[in-house]
This record gives C-alpha cells, sequence and structure tokens, in this order.
C-alpha cells in the first residue's frame, strides 16, 4: 500500500495508508492514552479518551479509528484534547463505583491511571443516578462486578474474536447498557469456557477471579491438614511480574523459596505431573495410531479447551485424550502415592495447585475428576492469587533466595517446563512417542515446526515409516475453526494439540494483568514462552520418559503407561454440554 | 446481573410457526444485515421474542445467543414477554403527564407487580406506557385493552384491575 506523510505534533511521520492516528503516533513514540482499545481486537472509537486534533476538523477525532491522510496535522496534546479527555474520565466516573481502596485492581486500573495523569480532582463532579448490579459470583472462577463497568466492550471483543464464544455483550441501550450474558442468566448457565480472557483484557475491576486464598490460608492454619502446593509449567516465567521483574523472567526459585516461606508441607511441581501426562498420551496415541481408538487425538490439558469442545463442538469428545490434565495427575498423585510414601491419611491431605488459568478453578469441579470419593485438587488458585498471598504474607520476593522442590515430586524434564506454550504439549509429546516407535534415542529433541505463537501451526513427521500429522492450535476461535475444517473433510491429522488461550498457558486467564498499551507493544507471549524454552534447554533429561521420578513411580507403584491402576488415578471423561 | 429476563409464561409456538420461522430464515441468511428483518419477521410470527425464538435464530445464523439477544434489547420495537389476556396502557403522553398519569402507571407497576413492556406470571395482564391515545380531555387516561377509563387518580386502578382479574 501506498505510503502517507503526515504530520504529529510538528512531527513529519510517515506511515502505509489506512494507518490509524493512533498507531502512526505510537510508531514515532507519542503515546495517545486509550480505554476501550484493545490493538488488533476491539477498535471501536466509544470511550473518547484516545480524542485528538485533526487540523481543519470539525470536532476531536477518537484516534484509534481515524485513518491518516497525506498532509494531515494531528495534535495529540491540546488544551482542547486535554479537556476533553478530562472530562470524558469525570462522566465515566460518574456511573463508576469508585471503592478504589477495597478493589482488586487497586493500583493496577488502567481508569485510575489515566485519571491520575490528567488530574481529576473531583470525582463526583457529575455526581447523579447510578445503576445498581447485583454482583455476579455464582460459577467457581469469575467474579462480575458490573458498578465498576466502564462498557468499553474488551470482554465482549476478546470473548467473540479471540475465543469464538461470544457468552457476553451490550444488552439494553442508553444509560441502562449492560455488559451480560443472554436473558440475564449467569455465566454458569451459558456456554462459557471459563478461560478468564475477559479478565486479563478488563481495564478496570469489573472482571476478576473468584478468590480462593482465604481457603489456602485456612488450610495452612489448620493442624489436622497437610497441605501440599505446586505449581504449573508456566507461573515461573510470569510471576515475577507482580514483582514488577521484568517480563519473562523465570523465578521458579524465588517461587519455591516463597511457598517454603507461606507454610506449606510440601512444595512440589505440577512439571513433574506434566511428564506423567506425555507418558499416558504419549501411550494413549500410540495405541490410537495402532487401530485402537479414534483419531485425531487431541490433547486435554486446557481446561478451557476441552469445555469448549464440550459445549461446541461434542462430536470431537472421543478424539480428546482420557489422559487427566497436569493439575489433575498431580491432586491424584498426591492423595495416592505421595500419601502412601508419607504414611498420611489422603483425606488430611489438602492439595492446592497454582495455575495460569481460572478454567482450573472450573476443572477442579468437575465430577469426573473425582477418585475415590476424593477430589484431585481441593484449592486451585492463579498466579495473581499467589502472589497476593506472597505480599500479604510480607514476603521480599525479589530478595528470596533459589530454593528447590521437595525431591519426592520435584526435578522435571524440559518437555514438562515447555507444556506452558502453545506447541509445548505436542514437542514434548512427540520427543516421547517418536523415540518409542523408533526404538532408539533421537539425536534431536527440538521440533521448532510447532514452536512460535501463530494460532494454527501444522508439521509432518516421518515417524518409523509412518507420515504423522499434527496441528496445534491456541485461542479457541481457532480451533473451531481447525474442527470446522477437519469435519468438512478440508483437514486430517493424526495428533492436535489445543490451548484456550492465545499463546497458550503464559497467556492464560489467570496470568499477571498488564495493560492494552503493554500488550500491544510488548509480545507478552514470546517472551513468556522464551523463559520456559530456556529453562527447557537448561535441562539435563528433556524427554518425559527419561524423568528418574517418573520411572521410579511407574516401578514401585502405577506399573506401566495405560495400566489398569494409571487408568484408575489418571484418566478422566467428558460429558457433552450442549450451546 | 441475576434477574433473569426469560419469559415466566410458558412458550406455546407450534410446529407451524416454527417451519414458517426456518423457511424466512433460510431465504434469508446469507444476505447481509438480515439478523433484524429475521426478528422482525419472529416477532411478526410469535408476537414476541421469548429465549426459544431467539435460540431458532441464533443456531440458525450460527451465532451467538447472546447477540440476538443484544439486538432484541436494543431495539425497543422488540419485546420478550408475550402480550396478556388483558393489555393494559397508561397514556404518558403530555396531557395525561401534567395531569398525574405517571402516579397511575406507577400504580398499575406495584398493583401488578411488573413493569413496562412485562407481563404478568400468569399471563393475564401486560403493561405498557403508552404516548398520546387522543382523548385528552379524559386525562389521565388508561386502557384496558378496548375500554377506556379517563379522569383516573391512583386510587382508582386497583378497583379497575379487580374487575379484570374476576373475569
Amino acid at each position: 500500500m501506498a505510503d502517507v506523510t503526515l504530520k504529529i505534533n510538528g512531527l513529519p511521520v510517515t506511515v502505509p495508508a489506512g494507518t490509524t492516528i493512533l498507531d502512526a503516533a505510537n510508531s514515532v513514540g507519542i503515546k495517545i492514552p486509550t480505554l476501550c482499545f484493545l490493538k488488533d481486537i476491539n477498535a471501536i472509537g466509544a470511550c473518547r479518551i484516545c480524542v485528538v486534533e485533526v487540523k481543519g476538523a470539525r470536532s476531536l477525532v477518537a484516534s484509534c479509528v481515524y485513518p491518516v491522510a497525506n498532509n494531515m496535522e494531528v495534535f495529540t496534546n491540546t488544551p482542547a484534547v486535554r479537556k476533553s479527555r478530562k472530562t470524558t474520565l469525570e462522566l465515566i466516573l460518574s456511573t463508576h463505583d469508585k471503592k478504589c481502596l477495597s478493589c482488586v485492581r487497586n493500583q493496577n486500573c488502567e481508569l485510575q491511571t489515566l485519571c491520575n495523569e490528567y488530574g481529576v480532582e473531583d470525582v463526583d463532579r457529575f455526581a447523579g443516578t447510578k445503576p445498581e448490579y447485583e454482583i455476579e459470583d455464582t460459577n467457581p472462577y469469575l467474579v462480575r462486578d458490573n458498578n465498576k463497568c466502564v462498557l468499553c466492550r474488551r470482554c465482549v471483543a476478546v470473548c467473540r474474536h479471540n475465543q469464538g464464544v461470544g457468552v457476553i455483550g451490550a444488552n439494553e441501550r442508553g444509560f441502562a447498557t449492560n455488559i451480560g450474558s443472554a436473558f440475564g442468566l449467569d455465566l454458569k448457565d451459558v456456554p462459557c469456557i471459563a478461560c478468564g480472557q475477559c479478565i486479563v483484557h478488563c481495564p478496570v475491576g469489573a472482571l476478576h477471579e473468584k478468590d480462593d486464598t482465604q481457603k489456602v490460608w485456612d488450610a495452612i492454619a489448620d493442624p489436622e491438614k497437610h497441605v501440599v502446593i505446586a505449581p504449573a509449567p508456566s507461573v515461573r516465567a510470569t510471576l515475577g511480574e507482580c514483582f514488577d521483574m521484568p517480563i519473562g523472567t523465570n523465578v521458579e526459585g524465588k517461587m519455591v523459596a516463597a511457598m517454603h516461606r507461606l507454610g506449606f508441607d510440601a512444595v512440589v511441581d505440577v512439571d513433574v505431573a506434566a511428564d506423567f501426562t506425555i507418558m499416558e498420551e504419549g501411550t494413549e496415541f500410540i495405541k490410537r495410531l495402532g487401530g485402537e481408538g479414534p483419531l485425531p487425538l487431541i490433547t486435554s490439558c486446557s481446561p478451557g479447551w476441552v469445555k469448549y469442545c464440550e459445549h461446541y463442538f461434542p462430536e470431537f469428545i472421543p478424539n480428546l485424550s482420557s489422559a487427566k490434565s497436569p493439575q489433575g495427575m498431580y491432586g491424584a498423585l498426591m492423595k495416592s502415592y505421595y500419601a502412601e510414601k508419607m504414611g498420611v491419611a489422603p483425606s488430611k491431605i489438602c492439595v492446592v495447585s497454582v495455575m495460569p488459568c481460572t478454567a482450573k478453578k472450573f476443572e477442579r469441579t468437575r465430577e469426573q475428576n473425582i477418585v475415590d470419593g476424593l477430589e484431585d485438587i481441593d484449592i486451585s488458585i492463579t498466579t495473581r492469587e499467589l502472589s497476593r498471598m506472597i505480599k500479604l504474607a510480607g514476603i521480599d520476593f525479589t530478595a528470596l533466595p533459589d530454593e528447590e522442590f521437595d525431591p519426592i515430586f520435584g526435578g522435571a524434564t524440559g518437555a514438562a517446563h515447555i507444556f506452558g506454550a502453545t506447541g509445548g504439549v505436542m514437542e514434548a509429546a512427540l520427543r516421547t512417542v517418536v523415540e518409542i516407535l523408533e526404538k532408539k534415542t533421537m539425536e534431536s529433541v527440538d521440533y521448532h515446526e510447532v514452536r512460535g505463537i501463530e494460532g494454527i501451526k501444522e508439521a509432518t513427521y516421518n515417524v518409523a515409516g509412518t507420515e504423522v500429522k499434527v496441528a496445534v492450535v491456541s485461542g479457541t476461535a481457532n480451533a473451531g475453526k481447525l474442527l470446522t475444517e477437519i469435519k468438512e473433510g478440508k483437514r486430517n491429522y493424526h495428533f492436535i494439540e489445543v490451548m484456550a488461550c492465545p499463546g497458550g498457558c503464559v497467556n492464560g486467564g489467570g496470568q499477571p494483568l498488564q495493560s492494552a498499551y503493554t500488550r500491544a507493544h510488548v509480545d507478552l507471549k514470546t517472551l513468556r514462552a522464551k523463559a520456559l524454552y530456556s529453562e527447557d534447554e537448561a535441562c539435563v533429561y528433556r524427554k518425559s520418559h527419561d524423568n528418574p521420578i517418573v520411572k521410579k513411580v511407574y516401578e514401585e507403584y502405577l506399573g506401566e503407561p495405560g495400566s489398569h491402576k494409571a487408568h484408575h488415578l489418571l484418566h478422566t471423561t467428558y460429558v457433552a454440554r450442549g450451546k | 446481573m441475576g434477574k433473569s429476563t426469560i419469559s415466566k409464561i410458558p412458550f406455546k409456538g407450534t410446529a407451524e410457526q416454527e417451519q414458517k420461522l426456518r423457511e424466512y430464515i433460510a431465504a434469508n441468511k446469507d444476505v447481509q444485515g438480515s439478523l433484524m428483518p429475521i426478528m422482525q419477521e419472529a416477532q411478526e410470527i410469535y408476537g414476541y421474542l421469548p429465549i426459544e425464538v431467539q435460540k431458532i435464530i441464533a443456531d440458525s445464523l450460527n451465532i451467538p445467543l447472546e447477540e440476538v439477544y443484544g439486538v432484541a434489547t436494543f431495539y425497543a420495537q422488540f419485546t420478550l414477554n408475550p402480550k396478556g389476556q388483558y393489555r393494559i396502557g397508561v397514556c404518558l403522553g403530555t396531557a395525561c403527564y401534567v395531569k398525574g398519569s405517571q402516579n397511575v402507571f406507577d400504580k398499575a407497576c406495584s398493583e401488578l407487580g411488573i413493569g413496562s413492556g412485562d407481563v404478568t406470571d400468569d399471563g393475564k395482564f401486560s403493561l405498557e406506557a403508552t404516548r398520546c391515545i387522543g382523548c385528552c380531555g379524559l386525562a389521565p387516561v388508561m386502557t384496558v385493552n378496548d375500554d377506556v377509563y379517563g379522569r383516573l387518580t391512583a386510587d382508582d386502578v386497583p378497583k379497575i384491575l379487580e374487575k379484570y382479574k374476576n373475569m
């Protein structure tokens, strides 16, 4: 496309035709504030925060949707612009529940930051009637407080376009406009997949995870309980962000140290369970490849994806791997193998998981994940909740020494570490499946074709004489697209990895919050994933079947992958849920 | 939030009505911007847009139910409730309004436990705030189906309703 030259604040700028004023300004380091804008997801010019002056225009224009033109003169910081933005903020505040002190987003709120920058002093300048909404908290993973909603529609856009779900939208009109589900139904009664992408894209405190930290504190304080905690692969790649560490810092050692200081009886690693997932899922894949069971086999680690499949593509339920997610395997092994080894009654063990994910809170409640009358997981908290516990406990996180997981269930392979990024589960599975089928140790364990943050990736590998076609998908909208094309006969695969959140768990709905500006200008998914791939490369063991703990537990306890006992503990079932 | 807007009146749609709607959708679904005309046709067929009907529309167009519902609640022309056996209208036009029809309307709301555009759970009464109905000399005015009641005060409302409750 042809280039366009314009002036922004007197600075000459050349950008391709069709570029918005906002992007043009950003390209030369001029920041224009936004609220409803989400790069590539939501550009609707609704909130009027990003207004700028264009010479000759009748009024201020919304820079997020206004395309540049040759010889245009734009001013982003004039008295009229500043006054307009401030008035808009004051108007937004007129219906905003301003309980900032008790708000989960205090000091991490895009509206609060803007009000601060624009010097909003009188938060009640336009005091008047306020709509009042009941707080929705009837599902196990998310709380909606529409009294704090600013109607930016970022959650609506991400739910519909990234996730292909669309269970929330703007209802009613004018002053009564509110974000919610059809017919005022709660999220538990509509086909919501619990992914939490709405939460990480909300600029304010209208959406947040259901906070389960009090349950954890109660468990720790209960002398009758043996409380075990373990983090998911991606948590170590993101937790540092909550303590102002650079994005992409691997804080595994400090995280373990913090968990020890919080008072848990044992600190182990879900990554070890991820190695078990590979053993079970890999065995299942080899069986299906040999004709036992339907192909493609589709991974089932991501509970948002599993719920999506159950609601929207129930015909693919037989394709889902029956292997539990790492969270599920971790819980089941704690209440069986670990309990036996430690001589603790399984009923006294409280299993806590730290997940990048709100859907894990839902997965925890699945009745299919109860073994011998005990739930696999007792409490599932997000990365954000763990950070709150660490702060509340007065732990100076950045000053902590590096400590190690308890050896009984700590020490995972590189294959498990990369579970947290899109393509990671597929690569981990290939590392094991290929060696089993080829009956030899492979020279390279790197499967570069399935790495990277593209929404849909595919590759073909010759494994022991068979062309194995694989696909890797992240973001359930992409999953829906892929499954539709499989149904239409346009694509076919042997093995598919799906993660509900774009980029995988590193970008999960339970991960640290980053502003829309950061999301637009920093490649969060790649940076966070890099922390995991670096850890993988540094590992002595990079294949799940080489993990000494895995070998030991199968030898001493489970028998072999796919055994009767392994099935009893480590496999699950799914249920069609309807749209 | 938490307040369901699903009509409490049982859905009584017939197979013929559904077939008519599906035929209309089939003929129009590929036309850009067909959602509104389809919803208008559906309301023409059923008289209102209950969840059962909105689900047919959403599934046929392969769009989320919420998208249909968002449109249905944005435009005043769409209603989520069927009309009652007795359709009550309270005029909030200028003349009636200055004569106190808001009080009459509020009384009707509290007596019936419903708001404008709603219908009672038993399907007997529906309520509408109307514009001028052309008999300002009788202001404030309330209508029940074709019966007109004029020069009302809020206190008159219960007596009038009582008459129809027992009919």
